[in-house]
């Protein structure tokens, strides 16, 4: 065994650079500057470029261009930051522009408190964007989660040609951890699909049955067009009804009906159990503790960890929650998950443990909880 | 060279709107500099000015109000064979202010067209960065309140060095549009033009008035001479090369057995100047040398030269979970301010918790053993003790042992810093002796 010491930020990092990433964008903002400062030891001996925006739009306007330029690319903030990138995250989900997006969350509202962790923009990385398509949050539970689910974020970038987020927090982000860097076995590398040679280039041209146009780069051999207006296949604006209501169905449809191949989650399923523990991000680590303990004393729960969290893995959910009469939704905010939950198991109990406080949730709270039938 | 026009997809600008001049003059700059399509990359945003890349055969991207410049610097940047060619209007120049402000400090070899008609046309004839006070617009009397800005004049003091302005109506607009794609480095054209279909509605516009009012401006130098300098990209690439490869995160190996009492959770408690993070980050790293998993975070002012430095370590054979301190076996009490901030932590120490405590910190009271070295009598400075604590703490053999920390040093330290960070903790005494 050989481990290393390392934080979820430069984990995101390394990540990023084993996925092929080569330009990185980002306004420094505590807790992701660190994502920033790696990638700029990183990047440059590699060929690849890290540039210091002037904020967080242009930090994610860079990384635009680059992306249709034909790069990997990736941008980190955190909430005041994402607030910013709202009008280029509707761009990258309309215009099926590849970006990984980390948001390293801290406690909100507004620019709230800089180095207290939260889950609070749960709902708007998915909301955030004007028109309201999908899009793919992936949420680390650990410095480890941190690489392996940057790699799978940037795959899914480039697959569907749309923008990933990974909503990190900043207790996994600045904290330091062992991680056996080595050992966690890298994804195949996905790569954006050129088209087939012979035939001239529709840029947002699908064929049947396909949900995500061919790609080529701006800058290439042949003009390719890009725009954020609401184009036909041809990338020009079009008012053509049809036309527009088929581009926006395959939007949504591209990430919904594929999720259940994405779906990454941990599952503690117990026999006798009949409550079933449901988190995501630093809080399940607490809530691992917390099942743990429970076993030990003879109280079984069964413990459920989405890493996923968009779209919803639905299918998944239903599974996992089984036989649970009981469903106990956990996060780092006052309620924002546990919409999702309630809506797909309406049968179940739904209770929710939420704080928003700038700590963590203990496991002797969720053992509270547990208790408090 | 044959034009570039797209003769699908013609001009669709109202009567007389001098864009379209501008169009065929940038069509005629492509032509003289023998550019085909797949050559160039035409960036637009918001606005009629924002329609610039569908009347062309070339590269387009097309996005939002006053973010032009920014993808038009990633494409360069990735691409740095494109000719990049962005427009936008005086809307897009007001919104996109900060972005124009960097692209000119920047350097990045791009040409920036700006169609300066006064005011907003596709959304009603607002003012906009560049309207006259005195005009008539679709603002109401707020432009009156406002100057218009000098375009050429904030970009050259923002460091552009390339910054003509001219008439949509020049003869030579052609070919000042190519010596601004040739200048390599980011160049701008203000291209002052007529918008009918609302400027001159309720004002008077006229070529020949352009014209008069651009005589009446200072002339300037192009290129600017006190801005001439490398091109972003070229130097960027030329620093990067530079730049030395990082080796791939360090591994330690496990060689040690760790002390055998479990899961351990460890409080530094000092301020700004104690080294309070790297100590932190040397227990970890003692930790890893004996397979042991770890968790470091880390409580420190913004302004980091002052206040309390705190931080929480958690080491233990079993993975680790909740990564909270609730109730830690060891405190390191360094500073007062360090303890005055965790001040709650001591309600909580049982009897087993131990804190070894610097000279003249005061302690809330509380249940856990108290230890004092004398770190004065040792001549242990206040930036040393928290290694010199560490040190105390391997000699008690609970958490950690002496080698795995001299270990630890090995690998986070070199040479002479090394060197005397080992004679440290050799030389402090264990608590006891
Ligand atoms: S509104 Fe003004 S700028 Fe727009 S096309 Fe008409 S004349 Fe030209």
């Amino acid at each position: 065994m050989a481990f290393c010491l390392m934080e979820g930020n430069e984990a995101i990092a390394w990540g990023a650079v084993a996925s092929e990433c080569r330009f990185f964008s980002g306004y420094p903002i505590t807790p992701a500057t660190t994502i920033f400062n790696t990638l700029l030891k990183l990047l440059p001996p590699l060929g690849g470029m890290c540039i210091q925006g002037e904020d967080e739009i242009a930090s994610i306007g860079y990384c635009l261009g680059a992306s249709m330029a034909g790069l990997k690319v990736m941008t980190a903030t955190s909430g005041p930051g994402i607030s910013l990138c709202s009008e280029h995250i509707s761009f990258a989900i309309g215009s099926e522009i590849p970006i990984v997006i980390v948001d390293v969350q801290r406690l909100g509202p507004s620019t709230g408190s800089a180095t207290r962790g939260a889950d609070g923009d749960i709902q708007f990385l998915r909301w955030g964007n004007s028109g309201g398509l999908p899009v793919i949050v992936l949420a680390p539970v650990n410095v480890k989660d941190c690489y392996f689910l940057t790699m799978q974020a940037f795959n899914l970038a480039e697959k569907f040609r749309c923008p990933v987020f990974i909503a990190s927090n900043k207790e996994i982000a600045m904290t330091r951890e062992n991680i056996d860097i080595h050992a966690i076995a890298k994804p195949e590398i996905i790569e954006r699909s050129a088209p087939p040679p012979g035939k001239p280039f529709v840029p947002f041209e699908t064929s049947s049955g396909q949900l995500t146009p061919y790609f080529l780069p701006i800058g290439g051999n042949m003009p390719v067009r890009q725009t954020s207006s609401t184009h036909g296949p041809d990338g020009y604006i079009t008012t053509d009804s049809d036309k527009i209501a088929e581009i926006q169905e395959r939007l949504k449809t591209k990430l919904v009906s594929a999720v259940n191949g994405f779906s990454f989650h941990e599952s503690y399923p117990e026999e006798r159990a009949d409550t079933l523990l449901l988190t995501y991000g630093v809080t399940a680590r607490a809530a691992q503790d917390a099942y743990k303990a429970q076993k030990k004393y003879g109280k079984p729960v069964s413990l459920l960890i989405l890493k996923t969290l968009w779209p919803v893995p639905q299918d998944l959910i239903r599974e996992k929650a089984g036989n649970a009469r009981r469903v106990i939704v956990m996060e780092m905010n006052l309620g924002q998950y546990v919409r999702e939950i309630e809506r797909i198991l309406p049968d179940k109990k739904i209770d929710f443990l939420g704080q928003m406080d700038g700590r963590l949730i203990t496991p002797h709270r969720i053992q509270e909880v547990i208790a408090h039938v | 060279m044959s034009s570039l026009l797209n003769t699908g997809r013609p001009p669709v600008f109202c009567p007389g709107c001098s864009h379209e001049r501008i169009t065929h003059g940038l069509d005629k700059a492509f032509q003289n500099m023998s550019l085909s399509g797949e050559q160039i990359a035409i960036v637009t945003d918001i606005g009629c000015s924002g329609l610039f890349d569908t009347f062309f055969h070339t590269h387009a991207f097309h996005g939002l109000h006053g973010r032009a410049l920014t993808y038009a610097a990633g494409l360069k940047m990735a691409r740095p064979e494109l000719t990049v060619i962005v427009t936008m209007g005086d809307g897009g120049l007001g919104i996109g202010g900060a972005h124009i402000l960097s692209a000119c400090r920047r350097n990045l070899d791009i040409t920036l067209l700006i169609l300066n008609n006064f005011n907003f046309g596709m959304t009603g004839g607002q003012f906009s960065a560049t309207t006259p006070s005195e005009v008539q617009v679709g603002s109401g009397f707020l432009n009156r309140l406002e100057r218009p800005m000098d375009v050429c004049r904030i970009m050259s003091s923002a460091g552009v060095a390339y910054a003509v302005r001219c008439s949509s109506y020049a003869k030579d607009l052609a070919q000042e549009i190519e010596n601004a794609i040739r200048f390599q480095g980011f160049s701008i054209i203000d291209i002052w033009g007529i918008c009918p279909g609302r400027y001159t509605q309720r004002n008077k516009m006229t070529p020949q008035i352009i014209e008069d009012s651009l005589a009446k401006l200072p002339s300037r130098t192009n290129p600017i001479p006190e801005n001439i300098r490398k091109e972003y990209g070229r130097h960027y690439r030329e620093l990067a090369a530079e730049q030395k490869p990082v080796p791939s995160p360090a591994k330690i190996e496990t060689k040690f057995h760790a002390p055998d009492f479990g899961r351990k959770e460890v409080v530094i408690l000092g301020s700004a100047g104690q080294r309070i993070i790297t100590a932190g980050e040397i227990l970890c790293l003692a930790g890893l040398t004996a397979g042991l998993n770890v968790t470091q975070k880390n409580e420190y002012d913004i302004t980091v030269l002052r206040g309390a430095c705190i931080s929480d370590v958690i080491l233990s054979p079993e993975e680790i979970g909740y990564t909270g301190i609730t109730s830690p076996d060891i405190v390191l009490a360094l500073s007062q301010e360090g303890v005055d901030r965790r001040k709650h932590l001591f309600d909580h120490l049982d009897k087993n918790a131990l804190i070894i405590r610097a000279e003249k910190i005061h302690l809330p009271p509380c249940n856990a053993k108290v230890q004092q070295p004398d770190f004065k009598a040792q001549k242990i400075k206040s930036s040393d003790r928290a290694l010199a604590a560490l040190s105390v703490l391997s000699k008690l053999e609970t958490v950690i042992y002496p080698d795995m920390l001299e270990s630890a040093l090995a690998h986070r330290f070199k040479d002479n810093i090394l060197a005397s960070a080992l004679d440290l903790v050799r030389r402090v005494e264990g608590l006891g002796a």
